[in-house]
């Protein structure tokens, strides 16, 4: 099976990877996936105001899950979070050409961004209250 | 592109030049069918069929009668157990076989249970390994037949199968084991070993592919089995088709071979294996060496690397051809049957690759592959939110994982 350019790409190069202040107020952070299923991903955003200003990623998964997660970064950056929450799995599956038996990586992906966005809300509504 | 490194012995191996070299003259010259008896064609055809019985009865310890040529292990498998049970089956319906074996043994007994035979699969211990006790517990006064793997293919671990043989030969069951990772790679003697039935395979041992043998013991006790191919009755009876001389004549060859240099290259490949799996504990934490730590084949290194995902390592090692344990380059995304069966755990078998070493793998290769493997184990584990996890002190089966896929 070959890979797609975009996906080794982004393999070779993932984008923003690495971990935010899980504690801010303004970080908020997706954990999706289970280890016995051969994914995870952890996704976090930063949020200033409404707008995602950073996004961070860690992925345990094969290379159509790294890419797909470092992509969805690249892509809600400087987004709103309502924006982000607009990204569709299948946008990635057709930036990144994943065949049938990698969709559930993109699909992994748009869960990351849902769950993240969940996150910071919760978080918000926790120091409103 | 430069050809990736091959350390993937246990999927196939290529020809011994010396091998190509003996079957050359079998595809023009010499080309006679061995059944043909009335000119000298058929004549040369035989006897290089006669002597590739020897060179291959002599490697196994058996006489050149009790060797039956096919095409491979697949058809050795199904022709031993199904001819076998189609001869036996008054007797009884019951076979006892293991959970770890290939498929071509898992899956002839899942037919086989179709026709109505009850099959037993033993469960391995945790290195893999099933033992002579478990068979015995296992015979019952209906059984007739036992068929366990030699060595695993996937973790390397042998299986007790001199013990095994003597429990099957005490309680009259006939024995059946698939070689295929065994012969050429460790000694084995079928008498001393008591084996009634074993397949081998041409490919495995630098022999070609298409090709393979089966032994089956003409004495004490004299095994029969009914034909699955009706035709002219090649290979007294058991097996008809015009024989490949070629490839016979071949895989004569590579097991002469294999028998001149087994101790040889036994130690050599061992010390590669032993090198590779040093570097990689050396350099790396959270390893763990799957299969039996003593008891195993030679060339073979099955090694899980926890919190990184198996496929994801074979990308990033792609200048270098080995086997992940994880299926999930298959379409089934399924772990391997053998490591479940080995109860290693989900997220490791997911994160394991099989490393097979063989007769043309240099001491540089596997210093390469290690410093690969090395590197990319490093980089993957930076990426990956397990091992941050684990390095903040999170014990991961008290996690609540979000997985619905």
């Amino acid at each position: 099976m070959a890979y797609s350019d975009k996906v080794l790409d982004h393999y070779n190069n993932p984008r923003n990877v690495g971990a935010l202040d899980k504690s801010s107020s303004k970080v908020g952070t997706g954990i999706v996936g289970a280890p016995e299923c051969g994914d995870v991903m952890k996704l976090q955003i930063e949020v200033e105001g409404d707008r995602i200003v950073d996004a961070k990623f860690k992925t345990f998964g094969c290379g159509s899950a790294i890419a797909s997660s470092s992509l969805a970064t690249e892509w809600i950056k400087g987004k709103t979070v309502d924006e982000a929450l607009e990204i569709k799995n299948t946008a990635i599956v057709e930036e990144l050409s994943l065949p049938p038996v990698k969709i559930h990586c993109s699909v992994l992906a748009e869960d990351a961004i849902k769950s993240a966005v969940r996150d910071y809300k919760e978080k918000q509504q926790e120091s409103q209250s | 592109m430069n050809k990736p490194i091959y350390m993937d012995y246990q999927a196939t191996t290529p020809c011994d030049p010396r091998v190509v070299e003996a079957m050359l003259p079998y595809f023009t010259e010499h080309f006679g069918n061995a059944a043909s008896r009335n000119h000298a064609y058929g004549w040369q055809a035989e006897e290089a069929v006669q002597k590739a019985r020897e060179q291959i009865a002599s490697l196994i310890g058996a006489s050149p009668k009790e060797i039956i040529f096919t095409s491979g292990s697949t058809e050795a498998i199904n022709l031993g157990l199904k001819g076998a049970v189609e001869m036996y089956g008054s007797k009884g319906k019951h076979i006892v076989t293991t959970l770890v074996e290939h498929k071509a043994v898992l899956d002839t007994c899942k037919h086989l249970e179709k026709q109505g035979c009850e099959v037993t699969y033993l469960k391995p211990d945790e290195h893999g390994m099933v033992s002579a006790q478990q068979v015995a517990d296992a015979i019952r006064d209906d059984t007739i037949l036992v068929t366990i793997l030699w060595g695993n293919n996937e973790v390397g671990t042998l299986n007790p199968i001199r013990e095994i043989g003597a429990v099957c030969h005490e309680r009259k069951v006939l024995f059946f084991t698939d070689a295929t990772q065994t012969v050429g790679k460790i000694p084995v003697d079928v008498e001393a070993d008591h084996v009634d039935m074993l397949c081998l395979s041409g490919h495995k041992i630098y022999g070609p592919k298409g090709v393979g043998a089966m032994y089956v013991r003409r004495r004490n006790p004299r095994v029969r089995i009914v034909a699955q191919m009706d035709g002219g009755g090649h290979e007294r009876g058991m097996r008809s088709g015009t024989l490949n001389v070629t490839g016979i004549v071949g895989l004569g060859k590579a097991c002469e071979l294999c028998q001149q240099e087994l101790e040889a290259e036994m130690k050599r490949t061992s010390e590669l294996r032993d090198h590779l799996t040093d570097r990689i504990l050396g350099a790396l934490d959270h390893v763990k060496v799957n299969g039996h730590p003593t008891e195993r084949l030679p060339g073979n290194a099955n090694i899980s690397f926890a919190y990184v995902e198996g496929e994801s390592l074979l990308m990033g090692i792609n200048d270098v051809a080995v086997s992940s344990g994880s299926a999930c380059t298959s379409a089934s995304l399924e772990p391997s049957h053998v490591l479940r069966a080995m109860d290693v755990g989900e997220e490791l078998a997911h994160s394991s690759i099989r490393f097979g070493i063989g007769r043309f793998t240099t001491r540089e290769e596997v210093d390469h592959v290690a410093d690969r493997v090395i590197e990319n184990v490093n980089r993957l584990r930076e990426l990956s939110p397990l091992y941050e996890m684990v390095q903040e002190g999170i014990d991961l089966s008290t996690v609540q994982w979000q997985a619905d896929h």
